[in-house]
């Protein structure tokens, strides 16, 4: 005998198409228009840092940098469905999610730039800092979550991790673990299309990526990951299930890489002009603009206004950033151990006399 | 898988004693996530053979979590796990690879030798605010008894412990194999020689101190290890009594440990691990040498 024990579906959801017009029902928040102008102004601020730390890299003053060109959407419309209280826990590419939870430009400049000060955030005290080894925050939001759910506390865990991540060992642990013991956490997949140059055809034989949930035992779902209103609206559904004891929710966030990986890559060796230009057409910004404008909530010279604004805190915080020294080569001892054992004293003496004799830095 | 923990959740409870599906890696990666929220997890591995997956997530984040974020996030978690060889146990049972965690900056390594110093250290490894991995000689979990009481008295962390003085040679060692040290020690006494016996104990970091004040004492120096011979810690001890202690020695420091080969199966075990004679043998050696 044979029968069929269990099928699944996978929902998409857009409320914004690339055209800026409607083609489903505006959520509450939305309707709030001040909220959509403080979303669109969000993503251009993480768009015109992003140009500027491309900039300073070529000039050498930023160290190797991702940009996040194309998935400003992704970002701001995770982190801004957030609550103060809840964790975020970012790979490496998101700039404007990490701004809207109150990274400072500064803090963000100082670890692209290479000082650990950057990741000693100012504001959201609990975030954890970037994880460069692809998918090894996954296990780390499922822990977060784990603390949260045996306080009974009504915060949740957000993890934001890219398309390549999702083939990782450590991934799928955590996915399981989210399922099993039903974790206050919501995955979110940046899914760009492009893992470096391994495209996403062949990154997963996968119809979806949200299906993967699915296997875990939690609801996995799509979402246009250019439209932040959607995107706001599906990720603050998940947080509020996952703060009430709902358990865990993978959202695929579709979206595009306009970019290279890092400015150490050279995007055009393995993708084609037309392939990025026809994406162009589906970005973000530009569609919200439309919306904005075609709506009468935005004007030319709000937009000019929005730039310059932009371009006064950003130059502020470069500014900032390239007049702060460098740590101390003590600095590099002070803070592997609550406090350093005694049988690093001498390394640590060795250390500051070494630099002393090479001079100022 | 010893019982290590039986009967931990009758008395704790299931929110502070919790079965999980099989999977090293997440069960170090979450503990990563519960202590920068503020608990002392404490995840336990069924054996060192079985630790890799957890590899990652000690070296990639919990040792570097308080450095890369200033301390504003901290990681105190202790990473148990049975480890060596002498049970006759099934392949990638009796790995003994504390050398890949003691070469990591960040992390402590603590292997306890008897039962007072296992509570004592882990009572002292929970209580730390970072990360330690915690290896217990598996070989000596029923072997050896010992009666304490439960007075919540941690022990040194960072610390050798001298089990035993003495004036002639010193003769340095770790987890199970201060059972085969201390049996060469009474070997050499019954030749006339009276062995200083030190417990290394916590591995990373280092108590040289200790390790250097008896070699000046003694002129001698054997290091003993179940793990492999070379690139094991007994070769860090040998080259920082080399670069600290030259003046004070009287012949070249020795070592007996694993021979550089994959540990054999059962049937070839006890050819294997380093035995009392051996140790005896070096210490010989060390002795005689003109």
């Amino acid at each position: 005998m044979t029968k069929i024990v269990a099928t699944f579906e996978v929902s998409y959801t857009q409320i914004l198409n690339k055209s800026g017009k409607l083609t489903g029902p505006l959520p509450a928040f939305a309707q709030d228009t001040e909220k959509l102008i403080e979303l669109y102004r969000a993503m251009v601020l993480s768009r015109a840092f992003d140009a500027k730390a491309i900039s300073l890299h070529r000039t050498g003053r930023l160290g190797t940098f991702p940009s996040a060109v194309g998935q400003e959407a992704v970002c701001v419309g995770t982190a801004a469905a957030m609550q103060e209280t809840d964790v975020f826990l970012p790979s490496f590419r998101e700039h404007g999610a990490q701004l809207i939870r109150g990274v400072t430009l500064v803090e963000q400049l100082l670890y692209w730039g290479g000082d650990e000060r950057g990741s000693d955030f100012s504001g959201p005290k609990k975030d954890f800092p970037m994880a460069v080894p692809v998918g090894t925050h996954a296990p780390h939001a499922a822990g977060v979550a784990l603390a949260m759910k045996l306080r009974g506390e009504e915060r949740a865990a957000v993890c934001l991790m890219g398309d390549g991540a999702t083939s990782r060992g450590d991934v799928y642990e955590s996915w399981n673990m989210a399922g099993v013991w039903s974790l206050p956490v919501v995955y979110v997949i940046n899914n760009n299309q492009w893992a470096i140059s391994l495209p996403r055809s062949a990154q997963s034989a996968a119809e979806t990526l949200a299906q993967k949930a699915i296997a875990a035992g939690f609801p996995g779902e799509q979402v246009d990951g250019n439209d932040v209103i959607a995107v706001y609206d599906v990720v603050d559904k998940a947080l509020k299930k996952a703060r009430s004891g709902g358990g865990a929710q993978l959202i695929e966030a579709v979206t595009y890489r306009l970019s290279d990986h890092t400015t150490a890559d050279d995007a055009s060796r393995y993708r084609s002009d037309e392939e990025v230009s026809a994406r162009w057409s589906e970005e973000p910004i530009a569609r919200m603009r439309t919306y904005l404008t075609e709506s009468s909530a935005w004007k030319k010279e709000d937009e000019e206004s929005l730039l310059a604004e932009c371009a006064k805190t950003i130059n502020a915080a470069v500014e900032e950033y390239l007049a702060t020294k460098p740590l101390p080569p003590e600095s590099m001892f002070d803070y592997l151990y609550a406090e350093l054992p005694p049988a690093y004293a001498a390394q640590r003496a060795a250390a500051i006399a070494a630099s002393g004799e090479d001079g100022d830095d | 898988m010893f019982r290590a923990t039986d009967g931990l959740v009758d008395r704790f409870g299931k929110e502070r004693v919790l079965d999980t599906p099989l999977a090293e890696g997440v069960l170090a990666g979450m503990s990563v996530g519960l202590a920068a929220e503020g608990f002392r997890p404490v995840p336990e591995i069924q054996f060192m053979g079985f630790i890799y997956p957890a590899l990652e997530q000690m070296v990639s984040h919990a040792s570097r979590l308080r450095n890369r974020t200033r301390g504003r996030l901290t990681c105190p978690m202790v990473l148990r796990a049975p480890y060596g060889g002498g049970i006759h146990a099934p392949e990638h049972h009796s790995e003994s690879t504390e050398a890949m965690f003691a070469h990591i900056p960040g992390l402590r390594v603590v292997i306890p030798s008897s039962p007072r110093r296992a509570y004592g250290l882990l009572l002292s490894a929970i209580r730390d605010p970072d990360p330690v991995v915690f290896l217990e000689p598996k070989r000596i979990y029923r072997a050896v008894r010992e009666d304490f009481d439960d007075d919540g008295e941690g022990m040194p962390l960072d610390s050798c412990f001298i089990q035993r003085e003495g004036t002639d040679i010193t003769l340095v060692s770790w987890g199970a194999m201060m059972h085969e040290t201390l049996a060469a020690a009474d070997q050499l006494a019954e030749q006339g020689t009276r062995a200083e016996v030190i417990d290394v104990a916590t591995l990373r970091p280092l108590d040289m101190d200790t390790i250097l004040a008896s070699v000046e004492k003694t002129g001698r120096c054997v290091i003993v290890h179940e793990a492999v011979l070379s690139n094991g810690v007994g070769a860090e001890i040998a080259a920082r009594i080399g670069e600290d202690g030259l003046l004070s020695l009287l012949a070249p420091v020795g070592r007996v440990g694993g021979y550089d080969t994959i540990m054999p199966l059962a049937r070839l075990e006890a050819r294997y691990m380093p035995s009392t004679e051996r140790v005896v043998a070096a210490a010989r050696r060390a002795l005689e040498f003109e």
